[in-house]
């Protein structure tokens, strides 16, 4: 009944929503430098032209640090592929702060985002959040999906690492009768392991998934040898494989799929090839998808190599030198202003790495975070949107 | 382009410039950079409290400022009734002051800019006064903040319409000064646009022929718009309940009083009676320490209430936002108690009084600078 009523509440709005925008372009002119959406959302706070914002519906606690968080995205978001990711933004302290996390449900069904607590972001979306809250969202993205054309999959995840896979499991499982897909998921305890009662299900239920728990308690880290991964998968070789995970699990998965690659071509000359991905015999490939790309090692230590991403410029700073300086240096067109600090003229978005206010000595390293060029500088590599 | 001096990415700690200001005689070197530090530290101490407390803040005036203007445009619908009229210009009236003081002016130089808020930002505030809003931090942040009160390098001394400084030459242009002044008040904010163009610059060669198109460009779109909102759209609507008439009065009325309050209050920043100007030698080689000092010398407060802050857009505490320019707005009231204190403390003048004295010692200036010094300084000149 409360379904029935959603839909045709959402239906309604789509409709107003697609009448409006004509309206409100008239309706503008009375309200311009704002738009008619800042007087509307005085009287609903989810109005908003400018910036793409959710409802949180459901949040679903799953293991004692990790809760699902069901939301109602506004108009602007598009649904999500199996496995890709979006950008979360949520308000700390007054501070919008933004992190990417995995879509954990099927394709086509109401989008959520499965969370560990682990950091500041993380605490307060498992601890506080609750039916009604807004997020701030940018829509889904992310390379790590599905084959285009059906094949026998091998799904490597450890940790929250199984949150995009997950997403896949549950699009492809009860749809395809000729998926053929082997999960290990790797956990330290069956109790810290996310969805584990679900994918038991799905095991049994269908037989076109297997589902290899591995818990790190009982057995030790997962080790990445072709003999193991053979114990646990015996035809893996001949799989599609998609891994995600910490970095360290990523990096051994990485070594297996090369060495068995290295002893392929030795074998004989390769027939084709996809180039890119890591292929060692047969078919297999193995896809992964990081959590984060750390950039941030260079924070502490003084300069490092700047990239003007637009620009198409790399140039090595000092940790002394403001940006702004090493840009119109490297003849980057760079907006200015005071060079002191004070006029945020010079702002650019941070794209990656890490920058130190040299007023303060204070690290910035919030990537899309808007950083002052002129009182800042490298503090290890540097990736800058202009 | 428009400045040949070059500043380091940040001021020096230690040092001197060339010529210290006069009221800053008194202190060494070591004084100075021990200024330096403590206004440092005081800046220090609100960027560690900042946080939720003040994003509620900043988006409950934007609240307060919206739904005044809804209220007032809609009561203005209704205007044929003369208890609608006053009520819908004295709301209008407000909320343009808000709009363009206390959220605008302080949005527009970055100090809402840590909350990562693309909504409340510097780089994509828009406000409802003429001038565009990135003419406007060019010629406001960076020119006369950085500058503030050098003679040749400060435009808004004067605004190249008024002389405001005895160091400023005479011409006879100059009698005019109280005049200029009374017609520029009404329609000050059209009087900022005009300025924000820096014809002078351009015709100096100083400004690019493209930059001015594009200036002009981005000033003629947002005239437009301005002017029909409040002139042509909103009057329009109002005819339907025939008060197209009274509706167009009401918002000529309300731009007029949020003009000649903009002009009052900022007027009051740095021109009363105690404020300094200085000379290009005196920011020459000027370290982190001479720059507050120059900030505090030559900028003046206006005393008052908290409802007198915020509709001043708290530019009455003139001189705690000239030294932390992008630190939120809501925070000066407490900064204040701090620099008034360092400042006696270090024997340096803060200028401050209730407004109507402000304005006077204001307009006394711009009638005595009307005409030609008396003092042996004419002689020389």
């Amino acid at each position: 009944m409360r379904c029935m009523k959603n839909i045709i509440g959402r239906d309604y709005i789509v409709v107003m929503m697609i009448r409006f925008k004509k309206l409100a372009r008239a309706a503008s002119a009375l309200t311009t430098p704002l738009t008619p959406e800042d007087f509307l959302s005085l009287f609903n706070p989810v109005y908003s032209s400018r910036q793409l914002r959710g409802v949180v519906t459901r949040v679903v606690h799953e293991t004692e640090d990790s809760a699902t968080i069901y939301f109602r995205p506004g108009s602007g978001w598009h649904a999500h592929q199996a496995g890709q990711w979006a950008r979360i933004g949520v308000e700390l302290d007054g501070v919008r702060q933004w992190r990417s996390y995995s879509l954990s449900n099927a394709a086509d069904s109401e989008p959520a985002i499965t969370v560990k607590d682990a950091g500041s972001v993380s605490h307060v979306l498992v601890r506080d959040t609750k039916p009604g809250d807004i997020l701030f969202l940018a829509p889904p993205q992310g390379d790590f999906v599905l084959p285009e054309h059906p094949r026998s999959l091998l799904m490597l995840t450890a940790g929250s690492g199984i949150t995009p896979v997950m997403s896949m499991i549950r699009t492809l499982i009860p749809r395809r009768p000729d998926a053929d897909v082997v999960l290990i998921n790797s956990n330290s305890t069956p109790e810290r392991s996310v969805f584990r009662e679900e994918l038991d299900e799905l095991a049994d239920q269908f037989p076109n998934l297997t589902v290899r728990h591995w818990f790190t308690s009982v057995r030790g880290r997962l080790d990445f040898t072709a003999k193991a991964i053979a114990d646990l998968c015996p035809d893996w070789r001949d799989r599609a494989a998609y891994a995600c995970g910490p970095e360290s699990f990523l990096d051994d998965a990485e070594d297996l799929w090369n060495r068995e690659a290295a002893l392929e071509t030795a074998r004989a000359v390769p027939i084709g090839g996809e180039g890119a991905a890591t292929r060692p015999s047969g078919g297999s490939t193995l896809t992964i998808e990081r959590f984060s790309t750390d950039l941030t090692a260079g924070a502490g230590h003084d300069g490092g190599l700047v990239t003007f991403e637009q620009s198409d410029r790399e140039v090595q700073a000092d940790g002394a030198t403001p940006l702004l300086d090493v840009g119109e240096d490297a003849g980057v067109l760079m907006p200015s202003g005071c060079r002191m600090g004070i006029c945020h003229s010079c702002l650019i978005p941070l794209r990656a790495g890490a920058v130190r206010d040299l007023r303060t000595g204070e690290v910035h390293n919030e990537p899309g975070q808007l950083i002052q060029t002129c009182v800042s500088a490298a503090a290890g590599p540097v990736n800058l949107d202009l | 382009m428009t400045t040949t001096l070059t500043r380091p990415g940040a001021l020096a700690a230690s040092g001197h410039p060339l010529v210290r200001p006069d009221a800053a005689k008194h202190l060494t070197d070591a004084q100075v950079e021990e200024l330096g530090r403590e206004l440092d530290a005081v800046r220090d101490e609100v960027l560690a409290k900042r946080g939720a407390t003040d994003a509620a803040y900043i988006r409950r005036v934007i609240k307060v400022q919206r739904s005044l203007e809804f209220a007032g445009r809609g009561a203005l619908m209704f205007s044929k009734y003369k208890p609608a009229w006053f009520a819908g210009t004295a709301m209008l009236s407000v909320a343009k002051i808000l709009e363009n003081m206390e959220i605008g002016h302080n949005v527009l130089h970055g100090q809402w800019d840590w909350m990562r808020d693309p909504d409340i930002h510097s780089t994509t505030w828009e406000w409802d006064f003429v001038t565009p809003a990135r003419s406007w931090q060019h010629t406001h942040n960076d020119l006369h903040h950085r500058w503030t009160n050098v003679i040749g390098k400060d435009k808004d001394i004067g605004y190249n319409l008024l002389r405001m400084d005895p160091d400023q030459p005479w011409k006879p242009f100059n009698l005019g000064n109280p005049l200029y002044n009374a017609l520029l008040a009404p329609v000050f904010e059209w009087g900022i646009a005009v300025y924000d163009l820096e014809i002078l610059e351009y015709k100096e060669g100083l400004k690019s022929k493209e930059a001015m198109h594009r200036d002009l460009k981005a000033m003629g779109k947002k005239v437009l718009t301005q002017f029909s909102k409040d002139y042509a759209a909103t009057p329009a609507v109002a005819m339907l309940t025939g008060s197209g008439k009274q509706a167009l009065y009401g918002t000529l009325a309300a731009n007029a009083i949020r003009n000649f309050w903009a002009h009052a209050v900022i007027f009051c920043g740095h021109f009363p009676d105690g404020t300094d100007t200085f000379t290009e030698e005196e920011v020459d080689g000027e370290t982190r320490g001479d720059w507050y000092v120059r900030q505090m010398i030559g900028s003046a407060n206006i005393s008052g209430s908290r409802l007198m802050h915020l509709m001043t857009g708290n530019l009455s505490h003139q001189i705690e936002h000239h030294c932390f320019p992008d630190l939120p707005s809501n925070r000066y009231a407490e900064v204040a108690v701090k620099v008034r204190e360092i400042t006696s403390r270090y024997k340096l003048p803060y200028t401050t009084g209730p407004l109507p004295k402000q304005v006077g010692s204001t307009w006394a200036k711009i009638f005595k600078l009307a005409l030609p010094n008396r003092a042996p300084k004419a002689a020389t000149a």
